[in-house]
């Protein structure tokens, strides 16, 4: 082993190319865990196992870049916030919610919700028409807010599906050249002489009357049901995916980094004091690393996760147990060769404790190959809790990569042909191990240059 | 034999005995509070099923209260018979449970039976071990063979296209997680174009004829997943001893001699590559046994691993035990052949006293 000085290694390490792109991979993965901690509310993740969160979200859906590579445009799942305007005469108060939505997509949505929370008292009355881009006007609901004496909070939602809102579109049965036997979405977005979607701006009205006082609209949006969503489509369970899969770096970094560098400072440690000891000390430590080191990892991992417990923090730990056995046995070789030198025979005849000379004179040494085996080992740590998670042992709490692979597999994503729910999860994995595989390769070729050829 | 070599062999042996046993005793002390839990809620559900049926008995009481008081009774006759009066961890009940185990007697399944309908925990282990090793050696085997013929053609000449495309296909084949591949796999090669099955259990009786055959094809994707994500890690490594081997004395010598380049790398530098390359071998086969599990568990194949996931899922405790106690002991047994062979070819062990 050669002693390589922080310079010389900054400099060979700039000049290899595999080098560079591990280090590039990881700052990009930085800077998305970075993003996401600062601008993805913390309460995504904390819900991300809460069903009522995610309610308004279609399910399945495909991530809507796919339309930039499709002819057909498949209509996109959007969430629109309400426009208000309040006005009134005489006595009569009117609030109106407007939607608008430019409809360019080549098929019908599949439904959509109005959702409102409203604060009133007395009784007030509801309509609900839309414009279409012929400018024709379909009054599509009327009903009423139940009746109340006191102020009160009162959340609605209004269906596509009502009944109410087929029979009202019957009204309009002779404007239309076809056959009303379909859905009222279908009635709504569609051409007058044919059954085809009608493309462009669309608004939907739906205006609050009250006597002597407004409604005061708190919260208020239309889910325009689609099959496509966001930059990563939705899950079974309706859940933004590009939530989980950003949420995913920080948590595969850090469990990842961790797990590699209290095993190398273990292992470092350990099997520098064994090799420096020597004789009976060396030999017990040697046949305890033996042990561990032939206990089958994932079937004892699995039994910790079960008994024990499945926290994140715990399992880092166990993954730890696992993963410092191999450094040990190199360090203590090593270690073996430095003490043989004459700086620190020196030292030990002029006195000095064994600790000292370990952490003084011995350590620093293996600085160098202990970086390479911080990032060799940072892609084992990644897998193996994928591995963990995909066999629905990670920790429930937090949405990691592995997590959503193990859903995706519950609900037959492989079946049913879900492949932006299987595929990303996996390269991310995949490139966050490569970023690392990268730089500890780079690392190690120049602290053991006779690998390198 | 010489006598270095057996000193050796000892040492490592009564090493893995040691391992053993300490995997025994952590498998029983992790999971030994709940045995106790299930094996006393048997006792009762089975106290209790014995009296009920017996009408006469039941027949004989009038008061409610003194008939609970009669099971309670039987209930803590049988717990005391069977020995769980005592915490799992008395040193008799530990030491006979780990005789037991020792012996090969796992007990009876709480939930799994085995595809004939036997409960018996060791008859389950050896119907599905056979069906492991079948898969993952063959797979092994295969990738050894690729990796050697590939490892060899790119030491032959270094920095040429196929030694690069076979460094970075190694790099990169190995960050992937073999299951996601397998799911991959799946979705590509069993609903996308239909070639393969989606579950590697084949649907047809293990005594029916065609069933070797049906094995066979039901094989044929984890083989080719698992051979996918590890040829590359292999054919570097082998590169990489065959790179040292072009570098010593008598290569070169071989090489002033006229002897032409090909010929020495395949014959003379591979027959001197083979000692590393024949441990290595052995100890990717103990490591692939570990990921057994997630890879079974993807492909639905009938193995020890499947098996484990099954026994974890529902806490099927006799059979968590057996199972990692066969575990232990395969990987063990082809830790110690690394091991013999690694003693063997290495002339420091062989020689020293």
């Amino acid at each position: 082993m050669s002693s390589v000085s922080t310079n010389e290694i900054k400099r060979e390490f700039l000049k290899s190319k595999m080098g560079l792109t591990g280090v590039f991979i990881l700052l990009g993965l930085v800077l998305i865990s970075i993003i996401t901690i600062s601008t993805i509310p913390v309460s995504t993740f904390q819900e991300w196992n809460n069903p009522e969160k995610w309610i308004l979200y279609p399910k399945t859906s495909v991530p809507s870049w796919v339309n930039l590579l499709s002819p057909e445009k498949i209509p996109e799942h959007k969430i629109i916030d309400a426009e208000i305007f309040e006005s009134h005469k005489d006595e009569i108060f009117l609030v109106s919610q407007q939607f608008g939505v430019s409809f360019e997509y080549d098929d019908f949505p599949s439904d959509f919700i109005f959702e409102t929370k409203t604060k009133y008292s007395d009784s007030h009355l509801v309509q609900i028409k839309v414009i279409r881009p012929d400018g024709i006007i379909l009054e599509i609901l009327s009903t009423s807010l139940p009746h109340s004496e006191i102020d009160t909070i009162h959340n609605q939602r209004y269906f596509s599906t009502d009944s109410m809102i087929k029979k009202n579109l019957n009204a309009y049965k002779e404007e239309f050249q076809f056959d009303f036997s379909i859905g009222a979405t279908e009635i709504i977005f569609s051409n007058l002489n044919e059954n085809q979607v009608q493309k462009g701006n669309y608004i939907f009205i739906m205006d609050t009357y009250g006597i002597g006082e407004p409604a005061e609209v708190l919260e208020s949006k239309m889910i325009l049901g689609g099959k496509t969503f966001g930059l990563m489509g939705t899950d079974e369970l309706r859940r933004d995916l590009a939530v989980g899969l950003l949420w995913g770096t920080p948590l595969a970094l850090f469990i990842g980094i961790s797990v590699s560098i209290g095993s190398v400072v273990v292992g470092l440690v350990y099997g520098v004091y064994s090799g420096y000891k020597g004789k009976k000390t060396d030999e017990t430590m040697m046949r305890f690393n033996d042990v561990i080191y032939a206990l089958p990892a994932l079937p004892f991992l699995i039994i910790l996760a079960v008994t024990i417990s499945n926290s994140i923090f715990l399992m880092i730990g166990f993954l730890m147990i696992f993963s410092w056995v191999g450094i040990a046995k190199v360090s203590r070789s090593m270690s073996l060769q430095i003490k043989t030198r004459q700086y620190v025979e020196a030292a030990k005849i002029m006195g000095q404790k064994d600790s000292k000379i370990i952490f003084r004179h011995i350590l620093p040494q293996l600085l160098p190959y202990a970086f390479a085996s911080i990032a060799i080992s940072v892609p084992a740590a990644i897998t193996t809790e994928a591995g963990l998670s995909f066999l629905g042992l990670g920790d429930p709490s937090f949405p990691t990569w592995g997590q959503i692979l193990h859903d995706a597999n519950t609900y037959g994503a492989t079946a049913q042909g879900f492949w932006w729910w299987i595929v990303p999860p996996g390269i991310l994995i995949a490139i966050t191990g490569l970023a690392f595989v990268f730089i500890g390769n780079a690392l190690d070729a120049i602290v053991n240059p006779k690998l390198k050829r | 034999m010489s006598v270095g070599l057996k000193r050796y062999l000892i040492t490592r042996g009564i090493t893995m005995f040691g391992v053993l046993m300490i995997t025994l005793l952590l498998t029983i002390s992790l999971v030994g509070s709940n045995m106790d839990t299930i094996l006393k809620q048997g006792v009762i559900y089975q106290v209790r099923a014995e009296i009920t049926e017996n009408t006469s008995i039941v027949q004989g009481f009038n008061d409610p209260e003194e008939f609970e008081k009669f099971v309670q009774q039987k209930i803590d006759e049988r717990v005391k018979t069977l020995g769980l009066d005592t915490p799992w961890y008395s040193p008799q009940r530990l030491g006979y449970t780990m005789y037991k185990i020792l012996i090969l007697d796992f007990g009876n399944a709480t939930f799994l039976t085995s595809d004939s309908g036997s409960s018996n925990v060791g008859e389950i282990i050896f119907e599905k071990m056979p069906k492991t090793i079948l898969l993952f050696t063959t797979a092994t085997i295969i990738i050894s063979i690729i990796g050697i013929v590939l490892g060899a053609a790119s030491s032959n000449k270094i920095g040429s296209k196929i030694d690069r495309i076979t460094s970075t296909f190694a790099v990169i084949s190995s960050s992937f997680p073999v299951w996601w591949i397998g799911m991959l796999m799946i979705f590509v090669f069993a609903f996308v174009y239909q070639i393969f099955p989606a579950r590697a259990t084949p649907n047809i009786a293990s005594d029916d004829p065609g069933y070797v055959l049906a094995l066979l094809y039901h094989m044929a994707l984890p083989v080719i997943t698992i051979v996918l994500i590890g040829f590359g890690a292999w054919a570097y490594l082998v590169r990489n001893f065959m790179v040292g081997i072009m570098q010593e004395d008598f290569i070169t010598a071989k090489k002033t001699m006229g002897i032409s380049k090909k010929k020495i790398v395949y014959s003379h530098a591979l027959r001197n590559a083979a000692p590393p390359i024949v441990t290595i071998l052995a100890l990717s086969l103990s490591g692939s046994l570990g990921g057994a599990i997630i890879t079974e568990a993807v492909f639905d194949w009938p193995g020890m691993g499947r098996l484990y996931f099954e026994a974890i899922s529902v806490m099927d405790l006799p059979v968590i035990i057996g199972s990692t106690y066969i575990l232990t002991v395969l990987f063990l047994v082809s830790i110690f052949i690394a091991d013999l062979l690694y003693g063997y070819f290495d002339p420091r062990v062989r020689t020293s006293n």
